[in-house]
């Protein structure tokens, strides 16, 4: 099988290759990051299974789980990792890699959290509370921002909503875009 | 003896969190710090944008640090998050990793360039190291007698890297609280997650973690929280409603900034400090201890 074996190197090889992602090969699989971590019993895998399953070149079941998605960067893991992996920051590069993935899992919709947070952050510079969410709910279902009405609402009642948000320079703003494209330019070329 | 700092605001300050911001500039008055803000910043590249993006996240928390490296001064920031970010950065900095080579690269293409010299620090290093307990003490005018306050730090103020003060087992805000006067209770919990941005994609998920660090702090005798991080405050309080329908529980503990406690202790109204804003009100506990404070 070694077409196989080629595919779990490639795989590995790729997860190593993002920041954060580096230090995958050196898991003793003890769990201590599983048995750290608060949300680990709404994940398809833990954490642990999750780093075996990866070397062993389970790409499609790897990318299109919900695990990496639970992860809300506590960093517990982290700490308590006896081989330094930083669990936590190879989450991030599961979830890079998971959202570029085609056939990425459907019913998690933080990807589109974090790419609505991600916009916002690019194109103004900042994250204003009110656009990030609007975006995020358009993206995913509208329906659900009736939901979160009467969070907003309660919000808005003791004066913690603006719509008005804090705007950047335009020269500043095209500063940190031209900063952005040229590192991902560079990146690219690696 | 006057300190003076650039202050990183970071975006929660424009929202939900403008009570941190307020409470803030009224204590810094209080205990002269100078925090001047940094001209221009922009999103610190937050966690969400990592998991999106590790390098453009590095790319906005670069570009931070670099306009602040210029100023000589150590930056200071209240919300963990960007505290965070900007750790994480300097690592890449300091420790001459591949992605330095590219985000020099990047930083000069937009005019700029970054040292790696600058010191990150959290507002509650700052309160507590810089400015120190005995000072604090020596401002304090209101009694809180007997209030229990349960201090919450949340993750990313303590994790991943070594910094000011235990990863699992903080003092720092323990201490804080003690020289305001106030009673700490004991709250194992103190550095478990509050679920973070989870709450908008995860609900279920979030409330869970809510639950656990309300019925930690309530079951050991706190009658109020008080918290470091934006993102902390926001789910403990606005969720507060939304654990009890779902757990069947009836919580009402009030989540306050620590900076909104120390306001209160310094004897500053509750107006300027924001209180009102508040979900689950905080009057009816702050006045019950002050009332004790009253008959003492």
């Amino acid at each position: 099988m070694e077409t196989k074996e080629k595919e779990t190197k490639a795989f590995i090889d790729e997860i190593c290759s993002i920041p954060g992602g580096e230090k995958i090969r050196l898991c003793i699989q003890c769990g201590t990051c599983s048995a750290s971590c608060p949300n680990v019993n709404k994940m398809d895998y833990t954490p642990r299974q999750l780093i075996a399953m990866a070397r062993a070149g389970m790409k499609n079941e790897v990318l299109s789980s919900n695990s990496m998605w639970c992860c809300a960067s506590c960093y517990l893991c982290t700490v308590r990792c006896p081989r330094d992996i930083r669990p936590t920051e190879l989450m991030h590069a599961l979830e890079s890699m998971a959202i570029r993935y085609p056939s990425k899992n459907t019913s998690v919709t933080t990807p589109a959290m974090y790419a609505s947070f991600s916009d916002f952050a690019y194109s103004l510079g900042n994250v204003p509370d009110v656009g990030f969410m609007a975006l995020y709910f358009f993206r995913t279902n509208p329906l659900r921002a009736l939901k979160m009405l009467p969070a907003a609402l309660s919000l808005l009642r003791h004066k913690r909503l603006f719509i008005k948000t804090r705007r950047l320079k335009p020269e500043a703003g095209r500063q940190l875009k031209t900063i952005v494209d040229k590192a991902e330019e560079l990146a690219g070329r690696i | 003896m006057r300190r003076h700092y650039t202050f990183f605001p970071g975006c929660c300050l424009d929202g939900n969190a403008v009570a941190y911001g307020l409470s803030l500039a009224a204590i810094a008055k209080v205990i002269d710090l100078d925090l001047i803000e940094l001209e221009d910043w922009n999103c610190c590249g937050s966690t969400p944008q990592a998991s999106v993006s590790e390098l453009a996240s590095l790319c906005h928390s670069s570009r931070n640090l670099a306009l602040a490296e210029k100023k000589g001064l150590d930056i200071v920031t209240e919300c963990s998050d960007c505290y965070l970010m900007f750790n994480k950065t300097n690592r890449h900095f300091q420790d001459n990793t591949k992605l330095k080579a590219i985000l020099v690269t990047a930083l000069a293409a937009g005019g700029l360039e970054y040292h790696g010299t600058l010191k990150i620090r959290h507002i509650l290093d700052v309160i507590a190291n810089d400015v120190g307990y005995d000072e604090i003490k020596s401002k304090v005018k209101v009694n809180l007698g007997e209030l229990k306050v349960a201090p919450y730090y949340g993750c990313q103020v303590v994790r991943p890297l070594p910094n000011f003060d235990h990863p699992e087992d903080p003092q720092s805000l323990d201490k804080l609280v003690e020289s305001l006067g106030a009673k700490v209770t004991p709250f194992p919990l103190k550095t478990r997650c509050c679920g973070g941005s989870l709450i908008l994609s995860e609900e279920g998920l979030a409330l869970q973690s809510i639950h656990r660090l309300l019925e930690n702090a309530v079951s050991n005798g706190a009658e109020l929280i008080v918290t470091v991080c934006p993102l902390c405050q926001a789910n403990l309080d606005l969720y507060q409603g939304k654990v009890n329908r779902k757990f069947k529980t009836n919580y009402k503990i009030p989540i306050l900034f620590f900076t909104q406690l120390m306001g209160i202790a310094f004897g500053i109204d509750n107006k300027t400090l924001g209180v009102e804003k508040c979900i689950v009100p905080a009057d009816k506990v702050l006045a019950k201890s002050l009332q004790g404070d009253k008959g003492g």
